[in-house]
């Protein structure tokens, strides 16, 4: 007999090293923003919301100790696989850093170069990529729910639908009420019943026989009156769940992505607005719980379409972009109500739209869609070498500059530029950075 | 299940394991292992964990108990992303040093696989650990579970009490001074003296009661003049040059507050708990391979696994024992495993069929044919560098191809300064002997003074030998951490002897 135990232990709680994990995050939290910020530059916006495999310099979390510096003294060492050498040949180093084939450093021991790799769940991903963002005017309207109702459970009623009859509270009333009453149970009359037949069955009955039946009758005919004004369930005794409408607070908000669908805008704008919106949508999806995308394209007219014909579909024509404010507004009146949604806009362009339609957008934008919007941001996507031309932000295309002279107006209103999707997230941050001020 | 046409003499002849089969071949194993091996274990308490479990006890030095710090969860971090990525598997098995001894099966793993693992842990690395000298006269086996139990609960309560950042300061500290944190040539008081585990509870009671009172008004208690007493008391009874910082900064820093020196206490006792372990990887995975790979093939003969399964068991073990050669990618040092099991191999053929080499080389266990009692020697009374030293044969030499490099930083060449030849034999089991020396691997650093009534500064000296000096890189950072312990000046300075 061995003095040995199984004890399954899988059933025990895992995740303890899960303390651990938040306090080396937040040791190095710096350095895994820096990290998170460098790796979205260069990713693809599908995988935007997965885990994200993390290196961070290792010196952040170094665990120092004393080591000899392999790079001084003398020391003798002992390898496997000897093919050629014999005893008292020289061997040249390798160059610097080469190592004599000795065991490669372990990243973790705190004095090798290496970068510290690991893997951030979605969650600690997101959190730190948008940490130290806000939503501008948050405050002002995002407090607005819908009301919408949800039935809830409200104790019994006495009236209500068959369907929601409470058995348990009704057969409770009724029982009770049969014993208040006094109701005569069934077992008792059979007693008696049986009684009375038995004595019914004898052929001549006594005197005394004779008078025990007629008292069995008149009990049974007293118990069966009793029995009839005191029923098994009588309506009095019925419970009815109750329901009652409550209403439901959700914060929601809708999200218009307008954009230039014109030849001038090439697979590469596509992409660069597509970044964009995919950002805004993570970003306010983790602020709302509810949120709704509607993609509207335009050229010369505009139309409202589904995410793949957005990004994807190619339409030749000119460009009028009031069409797509019109195409907006009309969406936004007949789906999604100012009162009970956050709307924001984004629109993205190449910049140009027919001569003298500039201002009629100003003129939209000042009237109709600035007031309901709780945010609008408007980036124009160029090529580098005109973003080095328009350097300067008072110039640029005409729609540029005619949304230039009304933006002082709307705090809620943004526009920037974009090259490469490297100014990606530095624009967005910019534009809800927590302390916003007015974009430059 | 009896309908199946399995041999019965079989203790399992599924590849799925359940804890019928488990117990089965526990049994098996246990009558081989206690019986003809007849290896001296603790109770063994095995449990069955899943990989996430297996991930979690990885991160902390694989102990079930083990305080929260955050390098815990860097390692658990870089575990996580190796094992997901597939560059790495787990381990098939930890076994904790422990009386009983815990060692922890994971759930995937396939019936051959356990009973792999419950050979090379329950029985191989347990005989280890009780026999051992290192651990016997260094590591509590009794007392280490309700040790870490304790120094968990008391740190936690410290970070309640004093701030996470406080906590972190220190045990940061600390850990960086944990390889100079042992005792290594006199005798560390046994955890589980009496008069120390009564102390222990002395001290969790006195802390219970004055956490909760004492300590929350007044936050910067001091100790009473007794305990100082007793403190400077021990202080000089140090007799300087002291090799364990640790200990010299947790009883003389003029800085730390009681329970700031216990958690360096703490760390210290955890560094010293390991450093047997440090010391016999070689010998320990070659001791549980060795019986692991005896116990199998034994189950194997007896007819009590099947082919399959001896099949199975000896693919997993060639991917443990392989050691690719030092010009192959792969390469990163002599696999302890290779060795280990292959001078064990080899005292058994030397004991049972050994050639005039042989004889001429090990006169006093050649052909004896008692190769578990030399084994069992071996495993109680040497470390690598001895077991080395004393038992690597010119046989192995040969078949890993062993040969020796010197390495002059000064020069532009290095030396192959001895091959597995007749003139090499000798100075190769040397130097590789040596390079289990881990007073020669790792830096000796020891304090030679401190003025406790005048300057207060702390020095260190660094016996060099060989010209190795300390790496800039880290020296600075450490530094760092032992001011932030002793609160004065630290001064180091490397010497050559």
């Amino acid at each position: 007999m061995t003095p040995s135990h199984f004890i399954d232990r899988r059933k025990n709680p895992k995740g303890k090293s899960l303390g651990n994990r938040q306090r080396f995050l937040k040791r190095a939290r710096a350095q895994i923003k820096d990290a998170v910020n460098k790796s979205l530059r260069d990713r693809s916006m599908k995988e935007i919301d997965k885990g994200e495999k993390i290196s961070i310099p290792s010196k952040s979390t170094a665990e120092p100790r004393f080591r000899l510096n392999p790079e001084k003294g003398e020391r003798e060492v002992v390898h496997p696989g000897n093919k050629e050498f014999g005893q008292g040949d020289r061997i040249k180093k390798p160059p610097k850093g080469g190592g004599k084939g000795k065991g490669k450093e372990a990243s973790d021991s705190g004095d090798g170069e290496d970068n510290f790799q690991f893997t951030l769940t979605q969650d600690e991903f997101l959190d730190i990529f948008f940490e130290d963002l806000e939503l501008p005017n948050l405050v002002k309207r995002s407090l607005k729910e819908i009301k919408s109702t949800a039935w809830k459970r409200a104790g019994v009623t006495v009236s209500g639908s068959p369907t929601n009859m409470n058995l348990i509270r009704t057969m409770r009333n009724a029982h009770g009420r049969r014993l208040a009453l006094r109701r005569p149970s069934t077992r008792e009359m059979n007693e008696l019943k049986e009684r009375l037949f038995a004595l019914e069955r004898i052929a001549q009955p006594g005197a005394e026989q004779i008078a025990e039946i007629k008292d069995i009758i008149a009990k049974l005919e007293e118990m069966d009156a009793r029995r009839r004004w005191a029923p098994f369930i009588d309506p009095l005794d019925v419970r009815y769940n109750a329901f009652e409408p409550t209403p439901v607070e959700t914060t929601a908000a809708v999200m218009f992505c307008l954009m230039d669908v014109s030849g001038s805008m090439g697979e590469r704008e596509k992409d660069l607005a597509k970044r964009f919106y995919m950002l805004l949508y993570l970003f306010l999806k983790r602020r709302y719980e509810k949120v709704d995308v509607v993609f509207i394209r335009h050229t010369h007219h505009a139309e409202e379409v589904d995410e793949e014909t957005f990004f994807y579909s190619r339409q030749s024509g000119g460009t009028v972009v009031s069409t797509a404010l019109d195409k907006m507004l009309e969406v936004q009146k007949d789906r999604y109500s100012a009162s009970d949604w956050n709307i924001y806009v984004a629109q993205a362009s190449d910049g140009f739209t027919q001569s003298g339609d500039a201002k009629r957008c100003v003129e939209m934008l000042n009237e109709s869609v600035m007031p309901i919007s709780q945010y609008y941001a408007y980036i124009e996507i160029l090529d580098e070498r005109e973003l080095e031309v328009f350097s300067d932000a008072d110039s640029g295309a005409e729609l540029w500059r005619a949304y230039r002279t009304f933006a002082p107006a709307w705090p809620n209103f943004a526009q920037t530029r974009i090259a490469t999707p490297s100014d990606i997230f530095p624009v967005f941050r910019e534009l809800f950075a927590k302390d916003k001020r007015q974009a430059a | 299940m009896e309908a199946v046409a399995a041999k019965p003499e079989f203790v399992f002849s599924d590849s799925d394991w359940n804890f019928e089969t488990l117990d089965r071949t526990l049994e098996a194993i246990s009558d081989i292992a206690l019986n003809d091996l007849k290896l001296d274990i603790y109770p063994n308490q095995i449990e069955i964990i899943s990989s996430e479990q297996m991930l979690d006890a990885y991160s902390s030095h694989g102990m079930p108990l083990m305080y929260n710090h955050w390098s815990f969860g860097k390692h658990f971090a870089r575990d996580q992303a190796m094992y997901q990525k597939g560059y790495q598997g787990l381990a098939y098995e930890i076994v904790i040093n422990s009386n009983p001894c815990i060692a922890y099966l994971m759930e995937e793993n396939s019936m051959t696989m356990q009973a792999l693992v419950m050979a090379h842990a329950s029985f191989g690395h347990n005989h280890f650990f009780k026999n051992n000298y290192l651990f016997r006269q260094w590591t509590d086996a009794d007392g280490i579970l309700p040790y870490l139990a304790f120094a968990k609960k008391y740190i936690t309560k410290c970070e309640d009490e004093y701030g996470f950042e406080e906590v972190e300061a220190i045990l940061d500290a600390s850990h960086a001074l944990m390889d100079q944190g042992v005792f290594r040539y006199n005798r560390p008081p046994r955890l589980s003296d009496a008069d120390r585990l009564a102390k222990l509870a002395a001290r969790a009671k006195h802390e219970e009661t004055t956490f909760n009172d004492l300590w929350r008004t007044l936050p910067t208690v001091e100790e009473d003049d007794e305990e100082k007493e007793e403190r400077q008391a021990e202080v000089r009874d140090i007799k300087l040059p002291e090799e364990n910082l640790l200990y010299f900064i947790e009883k003389a820093s003029p800085v730390l507050r009681p329970w700031q020196r216990e958690l360096v206490r703490i760390v210290r006792n955890v560094s010293q708990y390991f450093y047997p372990q440090k010391q016999t990887k070689v010998m320990n995975e070659g001791c549980a391979t060795f019986v692991h790979h005896y116990i199998m093939n034994e189950l194997y003969d007896r007819g009590q696994i099947s082919e399959g399964s001896i099949m199975e068991f000896l693919h997993s073990h060639s991917s443990v024992v392989f050691q690719p050669e030092f010009d192959d990618p792969r390469y990163s040092g002599i696999n302890p495993y290779a060795l280990g099991f292959a001078m064990m191999e080899d005292i058994k053929r030397i004991c049972e069929a050994p050639e005039d080499e042989d004889r001429e080389w090990f006169p006093e266990i050649a052909g004896t044919g008692e190769w578990r009692e030399v084994l069992k020697n071996a495993w109680a009374n040497y470390r690598d560098e001895s077991f080395i030293l004393q038992y690597l044969s010119p046989k192995i030499m040969r078949d890993l191809h062993l040969f020796a490099i010197a390495d002059n930083a000064k020069e532009s060449h290095v030396e192959v300064s001895a091959i597995h030849d007749e003139r090499g034999y000798r100075h190769v089991r040397s130097r590789l002997a040596a390079m289990y020396d881990l007073g020669i691997h790792e830096p000796n650093i020891q304090v030679t003074g401190a003025d406790l009534d005048g300057d207060r500064i702390l020095h260190l000296r660094h016996e060099v030998q060989q010209g190795r000096l300390l790496t800039d890189k880290t020296k600075d950072d450490v530094l760092t951490h032992i001011e932030t312990l002793w609160g004065h000046e630290v001064k180091l300075e490397e010497l050559s002897s």
